[in-house]
């Protein structure tokens, strides 16, 4: 178990720190920051004296460690476009970006575990096959395409929610929240339908799935033959049973949901990093891109990890079998 | 037992195969693969078929602008099957081109991400050793991240490195090259993993023993029998491929306006969704929609038949 953790901890810090060398090396080889500072008329002589007082003349990796140091005290220079520090943009959008993440993640988990366990009971149900068969189109379309069609249905031609923008924000614990106003709330229901609806539709199939798999087992056969209730055959015992891969497959997915964000961010002008991030692969400036592919790296990491550990805390077999294999 | 039809199977084998056979009998599969093969033929003939040179401006006329799809236009009495836009441009054709844009695109990053792919997972999976190790832990850092990051990624990094004057002119191949080096970990793993099966059968042990030399083994006796999966991770590549390239362009990191794939197309006609001009949206989002979704059951069909075990 120790051992697992260990190597598992050393694997996402290998991760992190080639992610961090790629955002370096955009940084350090990409535009030159020498010509931002000089000036026209700067000579050879002034370009070799900044050179050596910026350390860009010392060797990659002494370079790359200060540029790690700097990082990690939340330094990431100067966004070229809007002139402020970049870490500074970058915790301005954050909150909006989290929050939306946040509802469509908890939209496509509630949904999808439960559609999921009713598709699955109602196996041959015409609510249940009518469900799995618009999951399918679901699946195929593109985000951008259903928030584009969600604006047109309920913005366009009922005229019932905005198209665009936050809406009214008011402070929560000192972060200023769109949930906490009404204005704001109606603001959060098309993005975060349009950017949970893909997540919701794929925990719904793996839900389903798992769960006719537990269904056909014996323990199930034996249960029912037990008299026990359906409800509680059905909750306690099989769905129990599926949550295992359900919860990888939903934490992994939840990752997702920040870099799906960009789309549905950029769709409904929604003030984020993913807007901000797009904005930057627009204006090609470099500081930004860089630090939002480590920000976005240590979110993917960290969930990463945090799934893998989870696994052996639900499931007592792996454990049971590493303790065996491994333990002394 | 190998599943797969290999290089020798002829013209009158092909008439009764299980693949022949199982596609007659499909009837969305056959639905798909038409409405494939008329979109490509599109494509295709583009220049030929448009009634119309959307891209010419000597030729637009702003009194055509906002005419609606089958009718005549109030001022000019021209016909526009599916109307035209804010510029007078006829849909129907800027559909065909983008069509082309988007086609291209996506089976040319396909191609590459394959070429790239298969080419490391050979060497990974038959040379192993260190190579191995250093590119299948490349592998695994790029699947911490989705694909379609990568590919915006990689698209600001390549408009970055080229001189601004020519960042519009190489979209496209920025584009395509950014797509292709986000999707070579699929290839890569099964490419692998197939491999290091193939290199312990005794036709790789003979051909060893006869002299040959390592690229000759893997090029010529070890790719022909893994073209299979290959095969299937191309066809669901390109679907998502397509989907990429169609959102970058949507958000305006990809096809530029001059050369506009379809996701750009939505991107224009997402303009006047609030306007009414309704089928300036529809009409390319309609022929996204088809070309994703034939490819998909195209490619999920493929797969079924081609290797049950990847299911």
């Amino acid at each position: 178990m120790l051992a697992f953790i260990i190597r598992r901890l050393g694997q996402a810090l290998f991760v992190l720190l080639t992610v961090a060398f790629f955002s370096f090396a955009m940084f350090k080889f990409m535009g030159d920051p020498l010509e931002n500072l000089l000036g026209q008329e700067a000579t050879n002589l002034d370009r070799a004296e900044l050179e050596e007082r910026l350390g860009l003349n010392d060797p990659i990796v002494v370079q790359y460690v200060r540029y790690l140091a700097r990082a990690l005290e939340g330094d990431f220079g100067v966004s070229y476009r809007a002139g402020i520090p970049v870490a500074e943009v970058i915790m301005q959008r954050l909150p909006a970006t989290l929050e939306l993440a946040f509802i469509s993640g908890m939209l496509a988990v509630v949904f999808g575990v439960l559609l999921g366990i009713y598709t699955a009971i109602r196996r041959d149900g015409f609510v249940a096959n009518l469900i799995m068969t618009s999951s399918l189109i679901g699946v195929s379309l593109p985000t951008f395409l259903i928030g584009v069609g969600l604006i047109w249905a309920f913005s366009v031609n009922l005229g019932w929610l905005p198209s665009f923008g936050r809406g009214d924000t008011a402070p929560f614990f000192g972060v200023e929240l769109a949930v906490m106003t009404w204005d704001g709330i109606q603001s959060l229901i098309l993005p975060s339908i349009t950017l949970g609806l893909y997540q919701m539709t794929l925990i719904m199939r793996l839900v389903r799935s798992e769960m006719l798999e537990v269904l056909r087992t014996d323990y199930i056969r034996f249960a029912r033959a037990r008299g026990l209730t359906d409800r509680a055959l059905h909750f306690s015992h099989a769905l129990r049973n599926t949550l295992v891969p359900v919860i990888t497959i939903t934490g992994v997915q939840l990752g997702l949901i920040i870099a799906f964000a960009i789309v549905t961010e950029t769709v409904f002008q929604w003030p984020g990093v993913g807007l901000l991030f797009i904005n930057a692969v627009n204006f090609v400036d470099i500081p930004v891109m860089a630090a939002y592919l480590l920000l976005v790296g240590i979110i993917f990491v960290t969930i990463n990890l945090v799934v893998d550990l989870l696994y052996f805390v639900v499931d007592p077999r792996l454990r049971a079998e590493r303790s065996g294999s491994e333990g002394p | 037992m190998n599943p797969v039809p290999g290089p020798s199977s002829t013209v009158s084998g092909w008439r009764d195969s299980d693949l022949w056979y199982s596609f007659k009998r499909s009837p969305v599969i056959v639905t798909a693969a038409c409405v494939l093969v008329t979109l490509i033929l599109g494509a295709v003939f583009a220049p030929l078929i448009s009634p119309y040179t959307p891209f010419d401006p000597g030729s637009l006329n702003l009194m055509n602008g906002f005419t609606e799809p089958f009718a005549r236009n109030a001022f000019t009495n021209e016909f526009f099957l599916l109307g035209t836009d804010d510029q007078g441009r006829d849909v129907f054709s800027t559909i065909l081109f983008g069509l082309r844009v988007s086609l291209f695109v996506g089976i040319s990053a396909v191609l590459f991400a394959m070429v790239l792919g298969v080419a490391l997972g050979l060497i990974a999976g038959y040379v192993g050793g260190w190579l191995d190790g250093l590119i299948m832990r490349i592998a695994d850092v790029q699947l911490t991240f989705p694909s379609i990051m990568i590919a915006m990624l990689l698209f600001g990094i390549g408009r970055g490195l080229l001189p601004p004057d020519l960042r519009d002119e190489m979209a496209i191949w920025v584009l395509i090259i950014a797509i292709g080096l986000s999707e070579w970990v699929q290839f890569a793993r099964t490419v692998r993993g197939a491999t290091m099966v193939e290199r312990s059968k005794e036709y790789v042990e003979a051909a060893h023993l006869i002299g040959l030399s390592r690229w000759a083994i893997m090029l010529r006796h070890i790719l022909p029998n893994i073209s299979g999966p290959i095969l299937v991770i191309a066809t669901i590549t390109l679907a998502l491929a397509i989907i990429a390239e169609a959102t970058l362009s949507f958000l305006g990191v990809g096809a530029p306006k001059t050369e506009p794939s379809l996701g750009t197309l939505i991107n224009v006609g997402r303009q006047f969704i609030l306007s009414g001009e309704w089928w300036i949206l529809l009409f390319p989002s309609v022929t996204l929609l088809a070309l994703a979704l034939s490819v998909n059951l195209f490619g999920d069909w493929l797969r079924d038949m081609l290797n049950p075990k990847l299911r």
